[in-house]
């Protein structure tokens, strides 16, 4: 009988159940189960670190040794969330201090970050051993210096996409002559050169070392010297990829790479110079990851490179691939996963650039495992949508971004609703989608049919009426995340479906056609949701319930309205409090 | 798809603009890409983005990715050199990466025996350094290293 098992048996089970659906799952199913589950609890991932209050997750997990938050909304990566938002990572750090003396792991999203609160972390946690800032803010080089210096068990530091404030590359220096624990190292947002005989002997004496992403500032001709130390590196990113015309730089690196057996990702290549591509030609074949996305060479020398990499599973690349580098792709990479191409212009087409909708159902015929797209173009159509839809049904996330908004089906000129809707209908396991060009109230009505499994849709500059988001909050069972801008959505539909926003994370409409009058009656309606309501300008008059609110960002949460609002932020709480 | 408790006004199409009929005291901001081309109310708080004509934060390209991405290319010639490459000004945030930079794209190394020069929008060759960074990535036309003598 189960319920006869000892506690200590119970744990031990427990201990191999690591993924967090399931442990909230194993959490469900009794009182004591729920005891014993949390006590031996090991990570928490937080979406939204405003769901829920240090103090909550601190009562109910006692021994936590990873956490992972995130702060900002996604859009606030497009500037659509104005500075002093939130997202601070401080009020966590601290309780986090004094409850876990053993924590070992901190991952932020979108968080801002002090130097006080890396200099604590890198004294709080006696095991401390995995740092990783994705798009955080708010901290300098000299906090890196605190997490050098201290941390003495550090396993890894990834600052990917952060913005720092670049004092000086003194900080690199920190790291005690003692300290060999290093396997992960990702520096490429920091502008400022870092010591290079300090990044040179932290590599020589770091055997574990398996990620290195160097900053621009490393010059290529350093490079080779860096691999010589570490020959047993799987990811690498390079500095600037470029060095005049040194064939003493160029022989140097190829005989460097061809050192590199384990390497089997590659990303950097900043002023790529394509007469140092060839040098890479030795780790192409192990390579299943290869992000260009930095670079700007050209179509015949990406083609010539990927025509090299028969394994490769990710590629993120600059539109400068061209229709003819994807053909090339579909031709050679048999086992590509996913596919990010980004813009090299962020308005106009550049003429000289041929990527079209071709390029993608290329890839997507030619890519039997292709299951992650993400691609900026300037034209597509209803046809080549469907063909991909049909080719693909085991895509689960499919991100196409039309630069121009609004833009129909090239060939008929028609909205792409039917489009679209051939994706959600094929792909039965899209979990992620975001849409672009003339769409009306049509394609959520696909949307809400088909796409069941959905959990994170963006929308911009589409639909008709209130019709086409109550379609979406109807209709997709799954849906965790909701992101709108642009659209004539309205009150109507929100308020039709009130209690589907607590089954969700958030939902963030800017430039829609939301009053504060309907946020009024969200609030009241439904308290387990904070309704948050951006005012910029300060033209908001909250006592006109017909006055269109600027940008509204609603999230379910336990933790109540937060406290560190700052002063445009309108809330129902604010409103009341201000009648008093 | 439960309709029951909507009222009927979920389902009727409706003609004319969103929100219903009020609109209030408080102007409609259609944040249309093509209405904020026409140059009307930029200044609704949106002002971020430097560029007119655009609607902010469109396309979806991260701060991160959209300083690589803008573009502010330069021709830059080395003494001595048989070709000229051309750099992004945009990319980077003051002299120091800059100039560094300059110095990798030509291979150049610690003891770099060339001064960066630039020539202004008078066509006048000017020394790199002198002005703030961001006056001199609008100014600056096209740059060379000159050997020193």
């Amino acid at each position: 009988m189960v319920y006869s098992l000892p506690e200590e048996v119970l744990e031990h089970v427990f201990s191999f159940i690591t993924s967090d659906k399931d442990r909230n799952a194993v959490s469900l199913v009794c009182k004591s189960w729920y005891e014993i589950e949390r006590w031996c609890r090991r990570k928490v991932f937080v979406g939204n670190c405003y769901a829920v209050s240090p103090g909550i997750m601190i009562r109910r997990f006692p021994e936590l040794r990873a956490v992972e938050l995130k702060g900002k909304p996604h859009f606030a990566d497009f500037n659509l969330v104005p500075d002093g938002w939130g997202g601070y990572a401080c009020s966590w750090i601290d309780e986090m201090s004094r409850a876990y003396p053993w924590l070992e792991e901190i991952r932020l999203k979108r968080m801002v970050v002090s130097d006080e609160s890396l200099e604590l972390i890198s004294t709080a946690f006696k095991n401390f051993k995995v740092l990783v800032l994705s798009s955080c803010e708010g901290f300098s080089t000299d906090g890196l210096s605190a997490i050098a210096s201290n941390c003495r068990n550090l396993k890894e530091l990834d600052l990917r996409e952060s913005e720092v404030m670049d004092l000086s590359g003194r900080w690199l220096s920190h790291f005690p002559d003692t300290f060999t624990s290093l396997e992960s190292l990702n520096i490429s947002c920091l502008g400022s050169e870092v010591s290079f005989s300090a990044l040179e002997r932290l590599v020589a004496r770091s055997p574990n070392l398996k990620t290195l992403r160097l900053n621009r500032a490393v010059p290529l001709g350093k490079l080779s010297t860096l691999l010589h130390q570490a020959p047993q590196l799987v990811e690498l990113g390079t500095g600037a990829y470029s060095s005049g015309i040194r064939s003493d730089v160029y022989t140097g690196l190829s005989k460097a790479f061809l050192g590199c057996k384990e390497l089997k990702g590659l990303s950097g290549f900043w002023d790529a110079d394509p007469s140092y591509l060839p040098a890479l030609y030795s780790v192409c074949s192990r390579l299943t990851t290869l992000n260009l996305s930095y670079s700007t060479i050209r179509s015949p020398d990406i083609t010539k490179v990927i025509g090299q990499c028969p394994n490769l599973q990710r590629l993120w690349v600059l539109d400068h691939i061209e229709d003819s580098g994807l053909n090339a792709l579909a031709l050679s990479c048999k086992n590509l996963q996913e596919l990010r191409v980004f813009p090299s212009d962020l308005y106009a087409a550049d003429v000289n650039v041929t990527l079209t909708e071709q390029g993608l159902v290329s890839v997507s015929q030619g890519c039997p495992k292709l299951q992650s797209v993400l691609y900026f173009c300037h034209q597509m159509s209803n046809s080549a949508l469907i063909t991909i839809a049909k080719n693909r049904p085991n895509l689960t996330c499919f991100r196409l971004c039309i630069i121009e908004p609004r833009t129909p089906d090239y060939l008929t000129h028609e909205p792409l609703d039917i489009g679209f809707g051939a994706i959600v209908k094929h792909c039965k396991n899209l979990n992620r989608l975001s849409l672009s060009g003339l769409l009306t109230d049509r394609v959520f009505e696909y949307i809400g049919t088909h796409a069941k499994k959905l959990e994170m849709l963006s929308i911009a500059f589409a639909g008709d009426s209130d019709l086409g988001l109550h379609h979406v909050l109807s209709g997709c069972e799954s849906l965790k995340k909701l992101e709108i801008r642009d659209c004539p959505f309205g009150d109507t539909a929100l308020l039709a479906n009130v209690a589907k926003l607590a089954t969700m994370r958030s939902l963030w409409m800017s430039s829609c056609a939301v009053s504060i009058g309907a946020c009024k009656i969200l609030s009241q309606k439904m308290p387990m949701l904070n309704v948050e309501v951006i005012d910029e300008n300060g033209s908001l008059d909250s006592r006109l319930d017909s006055c269109l609110v600027e940008k509204l960002y609603v999230y379910r949460t336990v933790a109540g309205p937060r406290s560190d609002m700052p002063g445009y932020i309108w809330t129902m709480d604010r409103e009341s409090a201000n009648r008093i | 798809m439960a309709t029951e408790g909507l009222g009927l006004e979920i389902t009727e199409l409706r003609l004319g603009l969103p929100g219903g009929g009020g609109g209030g005291e408080k102007k409609e901001k259609k944040r249309v890409f093509f209405d904020i081309l026409g140059g009307d109310d930029g200044g609704g708080g949106d002002g971020k983005n430097g560029n007119t004509g655009v609607a902010v934060g469109w396309p979806p390209v991260c701060s991160y990715r959209k300083r690589a991405i803008i573009k502010m290319y330069v021709k830059v010639s080395m003494d001595g050199a048989p070709f000229l490459r051309k750099i992004d000004m945009s990319g980077f945030k003051g002299y120091s990466d800059f100039v560094r930079a300059l110095e990798n794209l030509f291979g150049l190394g610690d003891e770099c025996e060339y001064t960066p020069i630039y020539e202004d929008e008078d066509g006048d060759w000017m020394l790199v350094g002198d002005v703030p960074w961001e006056m001199f990535t609008e100014t600056c036309k096209r740059l060379r290293m000159k050997k020193r003598v």
